[in-house]
This record gives structure tokens, C-alpha cells and sequence, in this order.
């Protein structure tokens, strides 16, 4: 009985890491808009980068992470693999969510149009179906062990296909912009622009974690409080 | 090995058999890939669209739609009567299993296949004959690569709520692969081109064939243990 106050106590201090992130964000968003100079040929549209790129970089982290847990869970069948693996794919999932709908607005504005069949759109829409697939299948199944079995394959299948479609799409021409940061020279943007890049990546980090371990924890607590029920209704038997 | 083949050839050979006997899902599965290729005749505009150019799509769409409604039969066959605890009590193994189910679904989607092609080039009017090498060859690629998915997929589906939908939701982003490469290549054979122009996707679709076969018969175990 133990585990409920357990859960809550790390609910609680997720919650306040939230709070911390939130105004990190708040604060980079500030600095993009106000003390970043506008690009030269994009304006303003440019801005939605900051937002974009780093929503992207925690999205695929976060589907690694599944992928990571998935397989360990296939090794050790620790429980608390499956509830991070879960957590992460459904933080994953919002942020995916938040790629495929900045992107668009982005587009429509330097493209001229709201979505083309560009190599990282379409993985980025797999990956975003793929995920969408692993919620789904959760819901599907109700013995928790057979639940986590079932995402756990599900999870390394997801992993190993992202670069299956990646070269499929790679195949068809790109139209999207190359990395202006990780690249084999040194990168391209301008210094202040590339700060306020790498504080948004740190920053989203720090948001994405957050996230995910109040879920994870509000997980756990769901877990412990029916275990405890379970317990319970065994005493009054 | 030897043993492992004979046990996944026994449960191939069952499937077969029960599908041999009754015939409901192959007769089914082919009436629909022949309803599905004649819907898409009136689906096109014949003076706006060359039927050479459509060809690739509306063989794999087909090929792919019949493959996914095949896949649903394997366990679903074994659910009835919880015959699938009498599989796995067995002394065959969770993998002989798998390769025999994955067997016979192979022959089962073969099979349709075999016969949906000559209707295909019936249809819509596509020489088959000069470049039927190459085209079977990209057939059976891509046979494997998504029976291979499907099969592990469906003993998963077939335990969940809405089964049916849930294989489509869990097949279909598997689907992007050997479906692009197989419609890919057939639009260059259909049109004559080189071997090199295809050969990238030739390369593509059998590592993902390698890569899927030998963790779909890894991982297939978490999927039945009980």
C-alpha cells in the first residue's frame, strides 16, 4: 500500500517540473520573436521554426525511446518498461502532431502549398500513423501482460520500418531543406538565429521529459490504485 | 532444423488442407480481387488516363487489399473451438509455428495471385506474356515482404477488440514498402525500361524482406505465449 502515496509524491513534483518547463518555453518564444533578428527571405514565417524543428527532434526521440523499451521489455518483462514505452509514445505522439501541423503553415507560406510528398513529410506522417497504430492497439487489448507483449512487438517492428520508409521515400525526389545544424560542415545560420535554435532544442527536452514523467507517474498511479483495489476486495473476501 | 521444418510443414500442410476441404476464404478472397478489379474499371477515366499508367497501381492496391483480407484467416481459423491451445501445447515450436503459418498463407495469397494476374492483363489489356519473368519475380518479393509483417500481425489482431480493423490500422504503414518497390518496378517493367533503373528498389525490397522475415520469427513467440 505503500506504492499509492509513492505515485502521488512523483506526480506532484512532475507537476512542478511542467511549471518549469512551460515558462522555459514561454521565455524561448520571447527571445524568437523578439531579440532574434528576422530572416532575410522568410520573415516572420521563419519564426515557426523554433517551434518545428524542436517539436520534431523530442517527437523522434520519443519514438526511440519506444522502440528502446519495447525491445528491453521482450528481455526482462519489467512492467515499468511497457508504462515508459507508453508514456512515450503518446508524448511522442503530441509532438508529432505539433511537426505535421507547424509544418503545413510553414509550407503553404514558402511552398505554396499546405503538403507535398517530400521524403521526411511522408515519414514524418508514417511515423505519426505508426504511433497513432500503438495507441490504438493499446486500447485493444485488456490483460495487461498480453498488452504489453503486444506493444512491445509492435514497438521494434515501428522502429526497424522508419528507415524502410525512409529510403522508400528517399526514392521518390525531396523537396524539403537540408539540416542547417547537424551537417558535415559547420553550420550555416546565422549565430544569434543558431542560439535561439539550440536553446529551443534544450528547452523542448527539458518539456518533453517533463511530460513524460508525469505521465509515466500518473501511469504508475493508476497501476498501484488498482492493485490496491484488487488487494482490497481480496481482505473483504 | 530438420525437425523445425517438418513441424512448420505439418502446420502448413493443416492450414491447407482445412482451406482445401471448405475453400470458403480462397473463393471469397478471389471473387473480391476480381469485384475489386472490375470496380476499378469505371473508378478511371478511360479517354483521360493511358491504362498503362494506372496498371502498377491497380494491380497492388488490388494485390494488397486481397493480401490484408487473406491475412485475417490464419488465426482466426484457430481461435474457433481455442484450437489455437492445442497448437501451442504441441510439442511443435512457437517458430515452427510461425514459418507454417507464414507458409501457408504465402501459397493462400500465391494462389490468388496466380489467378488475379491473368484477369489483371484480361481487364485492362496489359501484355503480360513478354515480361512475365521479371513481373513474377517482383510478385513474389513482395508477397513475402508483407506476408511476412501480416502473418505476425494477425495472431496479435486476431486477441484484440475489432480484430479485422485493428490488422488493417497495425498492416497498412507496413504496407509503404514492398508496396511503393513492387508498384515502382512494375511501372518500369510494364514500360520497358533497363533493369538498373529498378534494380535500387529491387535492393531495398529484399533487405526488407531479410530484415522482417528474421525478426517477425524472433519476435513472434511474445505473441502466443499465454
Amino acid at each position: 500500500m505503500t506504492a499509492i502515496p509513492a505515485a502521488e509524491r512523483s506526480l506532484r513534483r512532475s507537476g512542478a517540473w511542467i511549471a518549469v518547463s512551460l515558462a522555459l518555453v514561454a521565455g524561448v518564444y520571447v527571445r524568437a520573436l523578439v531579440f532574434t533578428p528576422e530572416e532575410a527571405t522568410q520573415g516572420l514565417a521563419q519564426k515557426i521554426f523554433y517551434i518545428h524543428a524542436p517539436s520534431a527532434w523530442v517527437a523522434f526521440l520519443g519514438c526511440g525511446i519506444v522502440g528502446v523499451c519495447s525491445l528491453l521489455y521482450l528481455f526482462l518483462k519489467d512492467p515499468r518498461l511497457d508504462l515508459l514505452a507508453a508514456s512515450s509514445a503518446e508524448v511522442g505522439t503530441v509532438f508529432l502532431t505539433t511537426v505535421l501541423v507547424t509544418g503545413p503553415i510553414w509550407g503553404k507560406t514558402i511552398w505554396g502549398a499546405w503538403w507535398t510528398w517530400d521524403a521526411r513529410l511522408t515519414l514524418t506522417l508514417f511515423l505519426w500513423f505508426i504511433c497513432l497504430g500503438y495507441l490504438v492497439l493499446r486500447t485493444a487489448v485488456d490483460e495487461p501482460g498480453r498488452r504489453a507483449r503486444y506493444s512491445a512487438v509492435l514497438g521494434i517492428l515501428g522502429a526497424l520500418l522508419v528507415p524502410f520508409i525512409h529510403v522508400s521515400v528517399l526514392l521518390f525526389r525531396t523537396l524539403h531543406p537540408k539540416p542547417v545544424v547537424l551537417q558535415t560542415s559547420r553550420p550555416q545560420l546565422p549565430g544569434s538565429m543558431l542560439t535561439t535554435l539550440l536553446v529551443s532544442f534544450a528547452v523542448f527536452t527539458i518539456f518533453f521529459f517533463a511530460l513524460l514523467a508525469r505521465r509515466y507517474a500518473w501511469a504508475r498511479l493508476r497501476e498501484a490504485r488498482a492493485q490496491g483495489e484488487a488487494e482490497a476486495a481480496d481482505a473483504s473476501r | 532444423m530438420a525437425d523445425l521444418l517438418a513441424q512448420a510443414w505439418a502446420i502448413a500442410a493443416k492450414d491447407l488442407l482445412l482451406e482445401f476441404r471448405s475453400r470458403t476464404a480462397f473463393l471469397s478472397a478471389l471473387v473480391f480481387t476480381a469485384l475489386v478489379l472490375a470496380i476499378f474499371n469505371f473508378a478511371r477515366d478511360p479517354t483521360a488516363v493511358a491504362t498503362i499508367d494506372l496498371a502498377p497501381s491497380i494491380l497492388w492496391i488490388t494485390f494488397s487489399f486481397a493480401g490484408v483480407l487473406a491475412l485475417n484467416r490464419a488465426f482466426s481459423l484457430e481461435k474457433e473451438n481455442r484450437a489455437i491451445d492445442g497448437l501451442l501445447l504441441s510439442p511443435a515450436s512457437r517458430t515452427a509455428l510461425y514459418l507454417g503459418k507464414t507458409a501457408a498463407n504465402l501459397v493462400f495469397v500465391g494462389a490468388v495471385e496466380a489467378i488475379a494476374l491473368p484477369l489483371f492483363a484480361l481487364f485492362f489489356n496489359v501484355p503480360l506474356l513478354g515480361v512475365l519473368a521479371p513481373l513474377v519475380l517482383v510478385i513474389a518479393l513482395a508477397t513475402i515482404g508483407f506476408v511476412t509483417v501480416g502473418t505476425l500481425m494477425s495472431s496479435m489482431a486476431v486477441n484484440t477488440r475489432f480484430g479485422e480493423m485493428m490488422l488493417l490500422v497495425l498492416v497498412l504503414p507496413f504496407l509503404v514498402t514492398p508496396v511503393s518497390a513492387a508498384a515502382s518496378m512494375s511501372a518500369k517493367i510494364f514500360a520497358g525500361r533497363p533493369f538498373a533503373e529498378w534494380a535500387p528498389w529491387l535492393k531495398l525490397l529484399t533487405a526488407y524482406d531479410i530484415t522482417f522475415f528474421v525478426i517477425c520469427t524472433l519476435v513472434f513467440e511474445a505473441t502466443v505465449e499465454e
